[in-house]
């Protein structure tokens, strides 16, 4: 689900907003989403709540199938500085993942890869230590 | 059984706690539907446990069925411990 062109490592990021637009314009300019998709996650994140911080340091966005996905896809950068998402208690966050679905069913077994992933702590050890791209890269489809 | 997994899409969040449950109850042994919902359609569905991220505590006063709030989402340990418990609370006969 992840490819090249949608993993970036130790990017530098002002806001929670600023660090959605980039992992959100590596998906449009790899052809995964669509540009509305990007308000889309900013909307479903704002709406529901800061609970998308799901352990300490990671958030996972996302926004629903018709809000632009054309093909399911994953985008994961990593902050060089953490950046505050508004949870009270996982921030702040240098691990932002934008998940697009094309639907709930076929997408099960890329969340499952996922979920093993973020419930590893060795990777995430990993993950976080990807100090370029490419090693980032690397580390994320080692797991699959 | 019947655990629902609750975020405000039923698509990601709850999507992946179902995967972790599953796992965890197959390894103990133990059989249950897993139902990943959004609250909003959620409500008024009748199951024996509610598991939801720890931020939706305020949306889930008046439910009735036991609810387990999971404050770190990928965290196998956390969510083991707190759903076991839950389970083991129930009353017997739903334990099947």
């Amino acid at each position: 689900m992840i490819s090249e062109n949608t993993a970036r490592a130790k990017v530098l990021m002002a806001s929670w907003e600023a660090a959605v637009d980039y992992v959100g314009t590596l998906l449009v300019n790899d052809h995964k989403v669509r540009p509305e998709y990007i308000p889309a996650m900013k909307r479903v994140f704002t709406e529901l709540g800061p609970y998308a911080v799901l352990a300490p340091g990671i958030v996972l966005l996302h926004a629903r199938p018709e809000d632009g996905v054309l093909e399911p896809c994953l985008g994961l950068i990593t902050l060089a500085d953490p950046v505050p998402f508004g949870h009270s208690e996982n921030d702040p966050v240098d691990l932002v993942f934008a998940l697009g679905a094309v639907d709930k069913s076929a997408h099960i077994s890329a969340l499952q890869q996922l979920a093993g992933m973020l419930g590893d702590p060795q990777k995430l050890k990993e993950i976080r230590s990807a100090q370029d791209d490419q090693m980032l890269f690397k580390v994320m489809v080692g797991n699959s | 059984m019947r655990i629902a997994t609750l975020c405000g899409m039923g698509f990601g969040t709850s999507m992946m706690l179902k995967l972790f449950i599953d796992d965890i109850l197959k390894a103990e042994g133990l059989k249950a539907e897993v139902v990943p919902w959004d609250l909003g359609s959620f409500k008024g569905n009748k199951v024996d446990i509610v598991v939801a991220p720890t931020d939706m505590e305020s949306h889930l006063r008046s439910e009735k069925a036991k609810v387990v709030l999971i404050r770190n989402l990928v965290d196998k340990a956390e969510i083991k411990t707190k759903v076991l418990e839950a389970i083991r609370n129930l009353p017997l006969q739903d334990t099947k």
